[in-house]
């Protein structure tokens, strides 16, 4: 079974963002960028069903500028085996990247997809569902665990309140919660061996997709800050506060 | 044209996050209606026809919908969205499931966590866990929207929607529901609740997590909330945590005992109305969101805080 795992290339994680002054955006030149935290999951999850033989090949995928070959390669020095990237210098969004997924599932086949469940940039959370009802795939979103066996994965979701088991008929989108697995430090062996694992370039048009997107952003602004309050001394100025100032308990 | 809500329920009852959502539907402008799609949810859809501001209620009662599943459900909503010009999820585990699968069958793009109505068109919602909010413009006919409940009020009750039914889907049979674990408690669900006690990794284990800030919550009747790392340690159950790829909470008074306040724990709970913030770290970053910051031990000061309500 082929797995083909969508990555992103995003702000790091630990990098303070910055709107704009112009309000056209968060400042992205000269941060530090790295692969979605969600996605990295997908990956390990991919590279560790191979291990198990469960599944033979692992494709990564990214969408967007030509600097995602370096997401690439690092989801190849993690241990995915080849990766397409489709190249395009405009925005990206969630809709026209499950589209140009889909030309690619209709191209490579895979008995399984799996992505992060939310990309920690735009935190829009719909890629892979999206993926689903394009490819007219069953889904199995916010997975915690997955298991494979005689044509299904059992797919524990976290959702509201707990947890649930489904039972998915593959081929199917898996996407990946934050408890799906942790993943390994890529070692630099691996990065000198991802460097000469083979990665293709398209095009949106090659795909035959027109990703203009759907969604304008008009503005983006600074959240309205929450002014620091008051230290108090102790425990019973807390409650004096919260009884007689606040007024919430 | 009409706003279609999709109801979150359990059959029996709606779920408040539901409340929320009719809001923000009727800040989109025209008559409001709610689906509810389940087995055997009579009384949920009695339930719908009751809350303020919601015109009709459909009703679609098979098997198929007992326990949500996304194809079935797309599906369904897929069918009537002909005859509206926006439909509404709350942004839960359930509608972020469910949401995308129909804008993507109706090819239109979707508006992720709305925490705000600008116009029938455009709405605003936090970007980069919180660091920046975008105020964008859907360019399609019809809008397929997840509603970020704290920026609403619940919707009040006194409406008498009439209750129409509709026909079923068929059964997709692409996925099967096995069985869920879901953690039985007494206390507030999270994201309902008045009053929220959250711990941090300072607890130091799952004992001492219960050990120091159950008492509190039961002396409260709050909800408990975890951070990541609280949770990554293994001190709370995943579904406590509260923040960027957690829970969203926007209760009248979190309280937050060791925890740091790293920005993606922040992005889940700064909308409350009030924060305490209980820390020994007098550099900790919860300070500078704190209405009241106590510099203090929380193994000493939580107790004391018990014996003191």
């Amino acid at each position: 079974m082929k797995v083909l795992v969508p990555v992103k290339r995003v702000i790091d994680y630990n990098v303070k963002v910055r709107v704009k002054p112009d309000g056209s955006g968060v400042d992205l030149a000269n941060v530090k960028m790295s692969m979605n935290p969600f996605d990295e999951i997908a990956i390990e999850e991919a590279v560790r069903l191979k291990e198990k033989g469960a599944a033979t090949e692992v494709v990564a995928v990214s969408c967007g500028v030509a600097q995602c070959q370096e997401t690439l390669r690092t989801a190849m020095a993690i241990g995915a085996d080849r990766a397409i990237l489709v190249e395009c210098a405009d925005e990206l969004q969630p809709l026209a990247v499950a589209k140009l997924l889909k030309a690619l599932v209709d191209k490579e086949q895979p008995g399984l997809i799996i992505l992060g469940k939310q990309a920690i940039d735009d935190d829009c959370n719909q890629t892979g569902q999206m993926l689903a009802a394009l490819a007219g795939l069953p889904q199995g979103t916010f997975a915690n665990k997955i298991e494979i066996a005689d044509g299904f994965v059992k797919v524990t979701r976290e959702i509201d309140g707990g947890l649930e088991n489904l039972r998915i008929k593959l081929p199917a989108v898996v996407t990946a919660d934050l408890r799906l697995n942790e993943p390994r430090y890529v070692t630099l062996p691996n990065i000198m061996k991802a460097k000469k694992k083979p990665l293709e370039v398209v095009k949106p048009a090659d795909l035959g997709v027109d990703v203009t997107p759907r969604i304008k952003t008009i503005k983006v602004t600074e959240p309205p800050k929450r002014g620091a309050g008051v230290k108090v001394a102790d425990v019973a100025a807390l409650v004096a506060k919260l009884k007689n100032e606040a007024k919430v308990i | 044209m009409a706003v279609l809500v999709i109801a979150e329920h359990d059959n029996a009852s709606i779920r408040g996050a539901t409340l929320n959502t009719v809001t923000a539907a009727v800040q989109c402008g025209g008559e409001v209606h709610v689906l509810v799609a389940g087995c055997n949810a009579g009384p949920a859809a009695q339930a719908a026809s009751a809350i303020s501001g919601v015109s009709k209620v459909l009703h679609a009662d098979a098997p198929a919908y007992e326990h949500g599943l996304a194809e079935n459900m797309a599906a369904l909503v897929v069918g009537l969205a002909g005859a509206y010009s926006h439909l509404l999820f709350p942004a839960t585990a359930g509608g972020k499931n469910v949401a995308p699968r129909v804008a993507a069958l109706l090819d239109v793009a979707q508006i992720s966590d709305a925490h705000r109505v600008i116009s029938a068109d455009t709405f605003e919602r936090p970007i980069y866990a919180g660091s920046a909010i975008a105020t964008v413009q859907s360019l399609d006919p019809i809008k397929v929207i997840t509603v970020r409940t704290t920026g609403f009020d619940a919707a009040g009750q006194g409406g008498s929607a009439a209750v129409e039914s509709v026909a079923a889907a068929a059964d997709t049979g692409m996925s099967s529901f096995l069985g869920s674990e879901i953690a039985k408690s007494d206390r507030p669900e999270l994201t309902a609740a008045k009053i929220i006690v959250s711990g941090g990794r300072a607890l130091g284990s799952s004992e001492k997590f219960g050990d120091v800030l159950t008492p509190l919550a039961d002396k409260l009747g709050a909800a408990l909330g975890a951070s990541r790392a609280a949770v990554d340690a293994g001190y709370a159950p995943n579904d406590w945590q509260v923040g960027q790829t957690g829970k969203i909470v926007a209760p009248s008074l979190y309280i937050a005992c060791g925890i740091s306040g790293a920005i993606q724990h922040l992005a889940g709970m700064k909308d409350s109305k009030v924060i305490v913030a209980i820390n020994k770290d007098p550099e900790a970053p919860i300070f500078s969101v704190a209405d009241y910051g106590l510099e203090a031990d929380l193994f000493v000061a939580v107790p004391e805080l018990v014996s003191s309500l």
